[in-house]
């Protein structure tokens, strides 16, 4: 039953992350290392808008993530987007930028390790495990803001003009598309969905300056797993690899040490089998 | 004395036609000068416990230029090969008693032989599927080091290993020395057919095997070759702090050895080499500030990035030297005329 729940918790989180990070990938052909640093980044605004400042948990996630968002736009239009047809450097700008990011975390909250009070007090009981209140609440919010998304994408001209610029960003631009907006607002979503997670996992985790990178790692491994630019692949690994993470955690001794070994482990053995992941597309090589 | 004289101004001749002719060779020249005169100016051991440093995340840093610059094998994961290099020769000098000698070269066979084994799967990937694969290996490196405390020392690492030599400027001159025969060989490398072909699979891959080529064993060459030196890079850095942590494999070295190696310039090998020269003193520089120090570093790389996304060095050879439109020789940038050709610079 933890496993279960730790599973299903984890997966979520990895799901939101991963097809937020595919999103920007798929447009703009940018790898945003820099993505979970705007989760870590909301997840502190939380800590210190709900901590130091005695706001309503809810508005406080809420100016998170527009706070987040505003970062991301900003950092996209001043450092990726003058140096987007250098892909290495678009790259190291990325990781350059989580870097600031951490180190500013760390001078304005210093590294120790900070938690965030839950929305919900409270648990129940089912089959002799603790459920809290709170993991139920991030698990059906996320839920929700999933099929938001999939709306989002499947179902309005913006979604439709994602979709056809991932798939070819060339003749998306002869059809009328602008390019650049489009790869702006792109960003601004994939930003917004990035501090959105941070938002509501805050009161799960524990925070410190540095908790962006297991995330990133594991992140990186659903989007390879599931094929990049897929959604449905996103998300059926991301609830793969959240599972394993969880059983490999509770069942094998030491299991926390190695929880991020056997999850990577099995991303390269099903990339051996199908080098373009689970759910992706193989394209013929651009030349 | 007639013979001496005459190789002497056999030497000034060379000198004169070949070296002084173009500033990025003098540059070079007095950069070996420089590193190798060091200890006769000054014995200041913190000094030269940065170059030591340097010498070494030099190496590291042309080692993945060999590999990710020259073909293109984008490789997030190079913490890896300097990790197993650290690991394999830390656990030899300290569990086998194999001198530094011995155990350098055996880290380096051992990082060699992991190169191979993760170059083998690679081989099928692309790209951006590629650079995320490769960042995982390092990590299921770590997992195993944590779960297996008894070998591997577990968080706190291998400690206790023995100096390549006691004395400060005998360690100085091997490890500045190593280096600078290390960079030039890997550079040589990327002269030879050997680097033309690693060039051209970076360019397209399809057209290389189109010619004939097996591009298969030419990408496990590279792995094999980045592997090595990224190897000894590892074994000599064990040795220098005499332990070997799971610091070595974490996601952040990987991060900053691309991170030197794209700001110096990729495809070149001086690039990174002197990228390292410049950004990793002057982290050092900077410790008297420590707590804005990786933030000075990002700031500075972001920066130097959005004006000179080709990398510091290939701008800067750009501006003081001009290739000839004619014979595609390079020249001072001050000259009016091409100093082969006489063809007219523009």
């Amino acid at each position: 039953m933890n496993i279960i729940i730790t599973g299903l918790i984890t997966g979520s989180m990895l799901a939101l992350l991963a097809i937020s990070f595919s999103l920007i990938f798929g447009v703009a052909r940018i790898v945003n290392i820099a993505h979970t640093a705007f989760y870590m980044v909301a997840a502190y605004c939380i800590f210190s808008l709900t901590g130091k400042f005695g706001l309503n948990p809810v508005v406080g996630m809420m100016i998170a993530v527009v706070v987040v968002t505003v970062f991301g736009l900003l950092a996209y239009k001043f450092l990726i987007d003058p140096i987007r047809e250098h892909e290495a450097a678009v790259l190291i700008a990325t990781i350059a930028l989580a870097m600031i990011f951490q180190e500013a975390v760390m001078l304005i909250f210093t590294g120790d390790y900070r938690t965030v009070s839950a929305l919900i007090e409270g648990y129940f009981i089912v089959m002799g495990v603790k459920v809290f209140f709170q993991q139920v609440l991030t698990f059906g919010v996320v839920l929700v803001v999933l099929a938001l998304l999939w709306f989002l994408l499947m179902k309005t001209k913006l979604g439709l003009a994602i979709r056809s610029t991932a798939e070819d960003r060339e003749v998306a631009n002869l059809m009328g598309m602008n390019d650049s907006r489009l790869a702006m607002i792109t960003m601004g979503v994939s930003v917004a969905l990035a501090g959105f997670t941070g938002a509501v996992l805050a009161p799960l985790t524990v925070l410190s300056p540095y908790m962006w990178m297991e995330p990133l790692i594991m992140m990186m491994a659903v989007v390879v797993l599931g094929g990049l630019g897929s959604i449905k692949g996103s998300f059926v690994a991301a609830y793969i690899l959240g599972f394993t993470e969880a059983l490999v955690v509770f069942v094998i001794p030491k299991g926390a040490f190695l929880k991020g070994s056997v999850a990577l482990t099995i991303m390269i053995l099903v990339l051996l089998l199908r080098p373009e992941g689970l759910f992706g597309v193989s394209f013929e090589e651009e030349r | 004395m007639v013979a001496a004289g005459l190789y002497l101004k056999r030497f000034y001749t060379v000198v004169r036609g070949e070296v002084l002719v173009l500033p990025s060779r003098v540059i070079v020249a007095l950069f070996f000068l420089v590193l190798l005169g060091m200890p006769l100016i000054s014995q200041n051991p913190y000094l030269i416990r940065v170059i030591v440093l340097t010498s070494i995340f030099a190496i590291l840093a042309a080692s993945w230029d060999l590999l990710s610059g020259f073909t293109g094998q984008m490789n997030f994961g190079h913490a890896l090969f300097f990790g197993v290099g650290a690991y394999a020769s830390a656990m030899l000098n300290v569990h086998l008693h194999i001198p530094p000698w011995g155990s350098v070269p055996l880290g380096a066979a051992a990082a060699v032989l992991t190169g191979l084994i993760v170059g083998i799967p690679c081989l099928r990937l692309k790209h951006t599927y590629l650079a995320l694969t490769t960042m995982a290996f390092p990590i299921i490196l770590m997992g195993i080091v944590f779960a297996l405390p008894d070998i591997t020392g577990g968080e706190l690492g291998i400690s206790g290993l023995q100096r390549i030599s006691n004395s400060l400027i005998v360690n100085y001159y091997v490890y500045v020395g190593i280096m600078l025969v290390l960079c030039t060989i890997m550079w040589k490398i990327t002269d030879s057919h050997t680097g033309i072909i690693f060039h051209a699979i970076r360019e397209d891959e399809l057209a290389v095997k189109a010619s004939g080529i097996n591009t298969t064993r030419y990408k496990l060459m590279a792995f094999c070759l980045s592997g090595f030196f990224a190897g000894i890079a590892g074994g000599l850095y064990a040795h220098y702090m005499r332990i070997a942590g799971p610091s070595t494999l974490e996601v952040s070295m990987s991060f900053t050895v691309v991170i030197w190696a794209v700001f110096g310039g990729i495809a070149t090998i001086y690039g990174p080499v002197a990228a390292v020269f410049i950004l990793f003193p002057l982290l050092e520089f900077v410790r008297f500030w420590p707590e804005y120090r990786m933030l000075i570093f990002a700031v500075v790389v972001l920066l130097i990035l959005l004006y000179m996304p080709e990398g510091l060095i290939p701008w800067v050879r750009d501006k003081i030297e001009k290739e000839c439109p004619r014979c595609k020789i390079r020249n001072v940038a001050t000259r009016k005329t091409c100093r082969i050709c006489t063809a007219v610079l523009d």
